[in-house]
């Protein structure tokens, strides 16, 4: 037992401070959120509803379990991105349960422009499918989309991760075993017929869902023949004649119910198994974490209060805690499972980077999954510290982190600038998922950092010419390149361009840190082999 | 003469077998049941120190084989047989192949049983004993001429009544001449149905009567007493549903006059055991002679509750030749006892009768003021083999009205789920001023029948349906277990944690969707602001109420009970529902029971609402109609078979 005792005073005027600016950033992300939720607004909901079909967030929640959480995954996708407004990329996705099983759910919206598929769009049905693949999660696809967004051919079909690629995962997957269902609830043209047609199993439903390679003008216009979108590709003609689809359904809840019954008999493996222990909450409110960390990414604060606030009983074994104390590292239990947790706490430094590499080494030896809080400015600098090799040993933390083969999950919970991002598993470390905290900032380096290096080589070069540079100047020209990083590395920006899979709420960190442990579960956990270490 | 019993078999099944069962071990002798397949597991056989199974579960094949059950006797050694009510306890064959077979009947001596059997002769008996009678023509001159004659004679409006019969059947009540002669024609034609004899007796009808009967016991030493008096006026279709002891309002006087006459009754007879007179009581205390039971009663508690005196172990003396235990002015009445038999039926539809299985079933503490007679308990079933009586809720206290409030009381502790049951409905009865202020009379239900069926009001729907959705969640809840996927906790990202029911309360024409929030004051629905949550007790904390409930839940069923009656809702399945509409074309038995007629036959055009198949259950005749115009395409069933509830009858086609 090594129980965290807080030293968090509640009444303190920092904390209430921190409470107050992270409630407000907390309030414009629900009101934001809840913006998302309302998909193309109110009138194109009421005609889609009107049709008798359901909406896309409401086919989900027939669709999983009474009760299940649904753990959605970029949410801000396309957030202020296109002149077009596209929420959520115009598709939904998430992990949910449906008959006991974690599936991976991708649902269009055609509430959004049709549920056309833009470049972000495409991005986003290929993360979730990544992370199905990866977590081995059955997919089901709630398709309803008019396909490819024609306007922006260029930048959704003829690259690797374009739409094509869509296709190629659920071959790919089908063949590892991972089970592909679709369900046709509205338009599914051209490419968008391939979703059905290379699922495993799929569902159409009737007078709504539609199949076909060419749409009625399409045929009109290639060949002069008459025909309505039901004759020529609806549920009767599929289930019927072409058996392009499998289950007729005569609406949208039966064909989620048959849906239901296909995942019922999936035959899924059991689970991987971890050391689990009965689950304990933590024993500080997780509410309180706002009052600790605030805002302010400048103020330091002791990373171990945050983790008190989401293991088990508060309970954290750390590892080297006397060396190289900017890096936390140790185990606890997040809803019962084991974890290795790497957090920031201060800058790295060379004891720190090794310790972190050690740690990480253990944890994948172990097959302990991983935890990542991000919170990092980089490693420190300097004649003495390059001296020391801080590049040969930040390279091994990297290294480290690139091979480990356990889920990794990682939480940028304040900063994560540079190097940092790379020690502690940012995207490019392909944690199995990576969420971002509402206060959190993400960019190579700080604005405040990246201006003054910018302008520190304007006035050499303008030395160099003999010319003069007045403060005022440089404070003007440094402005708007502080502006530009804090507005790219807002949490909106980055999640809006899936940079991560989505902006959480800190006091839920610990549950949706269960969900996604408990998820990646549903994959065997794999040997790492590591790659050679600069000594 | 006396002989000890030490070993009796009960020819009966359910309450009374059970309740038999009791005393019997009570007083130290050994008891055997007999059962049918249905009641393998019945309470009474689990009850009894041997059972015999004596056949399947159609009466006719075990209850009602006098063979059988003398043969179990004789195996198992039992000297004596108690017949219970219904089945063989009024079958004078019954008792007379006891004798032979030299055994003791626990009951009357066979001619006292065949002198009570028919109406007709009984109440020549009981005129020549100075039993007064309601003025009727009771003779064997059955022309029609004669009999609309007698009953100008007694004056209308009369009761005409079959004179083999019982239940109500074959029985008729005519306002005025005119209607004579086909009510007349359509009695005799129902009594030639039910009891193959259509012999009418013609009775002076009182229109506001009261049904008043004596318990009378005698001896086989000529002893005999009267244990005072039941009301059992409140009565649907001559079943009765309340009874109580002493009737309300009688006078001492009358009491000793009707205990008299009934003694007397059944001195003419030479009667023995328990038997009762029932009466015609009017309005002026005038009564009248109906008819003689010669076995114990459904009602006989109450009795039991005024009088301190155990009916049955009376019996069990009487027929091992003891004397009385108690001389007449040694009988003493205290306080007041009501009866109300609680009915797997369903009050609001025509007290259809419901089958299935108890999945919940509570019922008030028993007490020194409370009896629970049953032999049913949680987890068995009601069929469709036997009547469908679940219980007799029995309540005493000093005085009526402290005796009335008790009942109300405990019908509302009485909690049935998994058939749907009349206790609303007695409820309701007993709680209706007219009850409260003991105006009874046999037309009680038909009178009041409007307001009987009103629903008391309870609850607003919305916190009934709020409170069963959140113990649906907090059940899910419950069955969580480690993995935080399991813990239906409806989470969502960024918003409030989701809970989506769908509720369709009973008798309503639609559903309800809930679309609920989780929050730290527990289950919100936002559409009536409405909170709720479930203290520690299990209380229930709603819009600032908190009450004592208790839901119970059978396969989606859902019935909360609570002090302010019972509620019932179920999950409703859009999804199946839409599919059943898909397959309206396939008609389906309501209930168990047995095919009556079949009308069609495959390749029939029929119209809407053409009767196609008609079925029998529970006493009870079933029409299915074609729900539209169509062609049968197969019938899937014959007259006489027996078919389960659910079961696809026939289908029908539509172009």
């Amino acid at each position: 037992m090594a129980i965290i005792t807080s030293k968090v005073n509640s009444r303190d005027e920092t904390f209430l401070a921190n409470k107050e600016s992270m409630q407000a950033v907390m309030a414009d992300l629900q009101e934001k959120a809840a913006q998302i939720k309302q998909g193309g607004g109110k009138s194109y909901q009421e005609r889609h509803e009107s049709r008798g079909k359901l909406l896309a967030r409401d086919r989900i929640q027939r669709l999983l379990d009474a009760g299940s959480p649904f753990l959605e995954l970029g949410q801000f996708a396309a957030w202020d991105v296109y002149d077009d407004y596209v929420p959520a990329a115009g598709v939904v996705a998430g992990i949910g349960r449906v008959e006991g099983v974690e599936c991976m759910i991708v649902a269009n919206d055609a509430t959004v422009k049709g549920g056309t598929y833009y470049p972000l769009t495409v991005k986003k049905h290929l993360r979730a499918q990544e992370i199905a693949e990866r977590c081995h999660l059955p997919c089901i696809y709630l398709v309803d989309s008019g396909g490819a967004n024609l306007p922006r051919q260029d930048e959704v079909f003829p690259d690797r991760d374009h739409f094509g690629r869509i296709f190629f995962n659920q071959a790919n997957m089908s063949a590892k075993g991972i089970p592909q269902i679709a369900v046709v609830m509205g338009l599914c043209t051209a490419g968008g017929a391939y979703v059905p047609a290379m699922a495993d199993e799929s569902i159409i439903v009737k007078e709504q869902g539609t199949i076909f390679l060419a749409g009625p003008p399409l045929v009109k216009a290639a060949t002069g023949e008459e025909v309505s979108a039901e004759e020529l590709g609806g549920a009767d003609v599929h289930t019927r004649v072409s058996g392009v689809a499998d289950h007729f359904a005569v609406n949208d809840e039966h064909a989620l119910d048959i849906a239901r019954r296909s995942v019922s008999r999936l035959n899924r493996p059991a689970k991987a198994q971890l050391d689990v222990e009965p689950v304990k909450p933590p024993r500080y409110p997780q509410e309180e974490i706002y009052g600790i960390v605030g805002t302010d990414l400048r103020k330091p604060y002791d990373v171990r209060e945050v983790i008190a606030r989401i293991v088990d009983d508060s309970d954290f074994d750390e590892f080297k805690q006397n060396y190289g104390n900017t890096l936390v590292t140790g185990f606890a239990r997040i809803h019962g499972f084991l974890v290795g947790i790497v957090a920031n706490n201060g800058i790295l430094f060379s004891e720190s980077a090794q310790k972190g590499a050690h740690f990480i080494e253990l944890c994948a030896q172990r097959k302990i999954p991983l935890v990542f809080l991000q919170n990092i400015t980089g490693f420190m600098v300097g004649k003495k510290y390059e001296a020391e090799g801080i590049a040969k040993h930040g390279a091994k933390m990297v290294t480290a982190v690139s091979c480990a083969k356990v889920p990794k999950f990682t939480v940028l919970i304040g900063g994560s600038y540079g190097a940092g991002n790379y020690g502690m598993c940012g995207r490019a470390y392909d944690p199995t998922l990576m969420f971002m905290w509402p206060n959190a900032r993400i960019s190579v380096m700080g604005g405040e950092q990246a201006a003054g290096v910018m302008a520190q080589v304007t006035r050499d070069g303008k030395e160099r010419k003999g010319e003069s540079w007045s403060a005022e100047d440089e404070a003007k020209f440094k402005q708007p390149i502080i502006d530009t990083y804090e507005h790219q590395g807002h949490p909106y920006y980055a999640s809006a361009r899936l940079w991560d899979d989505g902006i959480i709420d800190p006091a839920q960190t610990r549950t949706v840190l269960g969900l996604s442990i408990s998820a990646a579960l549903n994959a065997p956990i794999e040997d790492t082999r590591f790659g050679v270490f600069r000594m | 003469m006396a002989q000890q019993l030490s070993k009796i078999l009960i020819a009966n099944r359910g309450e009374i077998a059970c309740r038999v069962i009791r005393t019997a071990r009570e007083m130290g002798i050994k008891t055997v049941a007999v059962y049918s397949d249905a009641d393998t597991n019945a309470q009474h056989v689990l009850l009894a120190d041997e059972a015999v199974h004596i056949g399947g579960s159609q009466s006719s094949e075990s209850y009602l084989c006098a063979d059988k059950v003398i043969a179990a006797a004789k195996r198992t050694g039992a000297q004596a047989i108690h017949p219970g009510y219904g089945f063989l306890s009024e079958n004078e064959s019954f008792a007379e192949a006891l004798q032979d077979a030299g055994l003791i009947f626990i009951g009357p001596p066979v001619k006292a049983i065949a002198a009570m059997g028919s109406k007709s002769a009984a109440k020549n008996i009981m005129a020549e004993a100075g039993v007064p009678l309601v003025p009727g023509y009771h003779g064997d001159d059955q022309s029609d001429d004669l009999l609309a004659a007698e009953a100008e004679k007694i004056g209308y409006p009369v009761l005409l009544k079959a004179a083999y019969g019982g239940g109500g059947k074959g029985m008729r009540i005519v306002e005025k001449a005119s209607e004579f002669a086909e009510a007349l024609a359509s009695a005799r034609r129902e009594a030639k149905a039910g009891f193959s004899n259509d012999k009418m007796l013609v009775e002076k009808f009182i229109t506001r009567p009261r049904h008043v009967e004596i318990q009378v016991f005698c001896d086989q030493h000529g002893n005999a007493v009267y244990l005072a008096e039941r009301d059992c006026s409140v009565q649907r279709r001559h079943q009765k549903v309340v009874e109580e002891a002493p009737a309300p309002g009688l006078s001492e006087e009358t009491r000793k006059a009707m205990g008299d006459a009934a003694v007397r009754a059944a001195q003419a007879i030479d009667y023995v055991g328990a038997g009762t007179v029932e009466f015609l009581f009017d309005e002026d205390e005038s009564f009248y002679f109906m008819e003689m039971n010669t076995r114990l009663q459904v009602e006989h508690p109450v009795t039991e509750m005024i009088t301190g005196v155990d009916l049955v172990e009376w019996q069990l003396r009487v027929a091992a030749g003891e004397e009385l235990p108690m001389q007449q002015d040694e009988i003493v009445l205290d306080g007041h006892a009501f009866e109300a038999r609680i009915y797997a039926e369903n009050a609001d539809d025509n007290f259809m009768p419901s089958t299935g299985t108890l999945a919940y079933l509570r019922h008030p503490e028993v007490s020194p003021y409370v009896r629970w007679d049953s032999g049913i308990v949680e987890g068995d079933e009601v069929t469709t083999f036997y009547d469908p009586m679940i219980a007799k809720l029995i309540v005493w206290d000093i005085d009526r009205e402290s005796a009335l409030r008790r009942l109300t009381n405990a019908l509302r502790e009485t909690r049935i789920a998994g058939v749907t049951t009349n206790t609303d409905y007695l409820h309701r009865i007993v709680s209706h001023e007219a009850f409260q202020k003991a105006e009874l009379t046999t037309r009680f239900i038909e009178q009041y029948g409007e307001a009987l069926h009103q629903r008391e009001k309870g609850l607003p729907e919305a916190i009934n349906l709020l409170t069963i959705a959140a113990s649906i969640i907090r059940n899910r809840q419950q069955a969580a277990n480690q993995d935080p996927w399991s813990r239906a906790n409806g989470w969502r990202v960024n918003a409030a944690a989701k809970h989506r029911l769908c509720l369709k309360t009973a008798g309503s024409e639609s559903e309800t969707v809930l679309n609920l929030e989780e929050t730290e004051a527990g289950i919100y629905w936002p559409e009536h602001e409405l909170s709720m949550n479930f203290a520690n007790d299990g209380a229930v904390l709603v819009d600032g109420l908190r009450f004592h409930c208790e839901i119970a839940e059978d396969n989606g069923r859902f019935t909360l009970f609570s002090h302010y009656g019972r509620f019932d809702a179920s999950v409703y399945d859009a999804v199946s529902e839409l599919i059943h509409e898909e397959e309206a074309g396939t008609l389906t038995a309501p209930m168990n029971g047995t095919i009556v007629a079949v009308n069609v036959a495959a390749g029939d055009t029929v119209s809407e609402g053409q009767a196609l198949v008609v079925m029998e259950a529970m006493k009870m005749e079933y029409t299915i109609r074609a729900p539209f115009d169509a062609t049968v395409e197969q019938v899937f069933f014959n007259a006489g078979e027996l078919v389960s509830d659910g079961a696809e009858l026939i289908s029908l086609a539509t172009d």
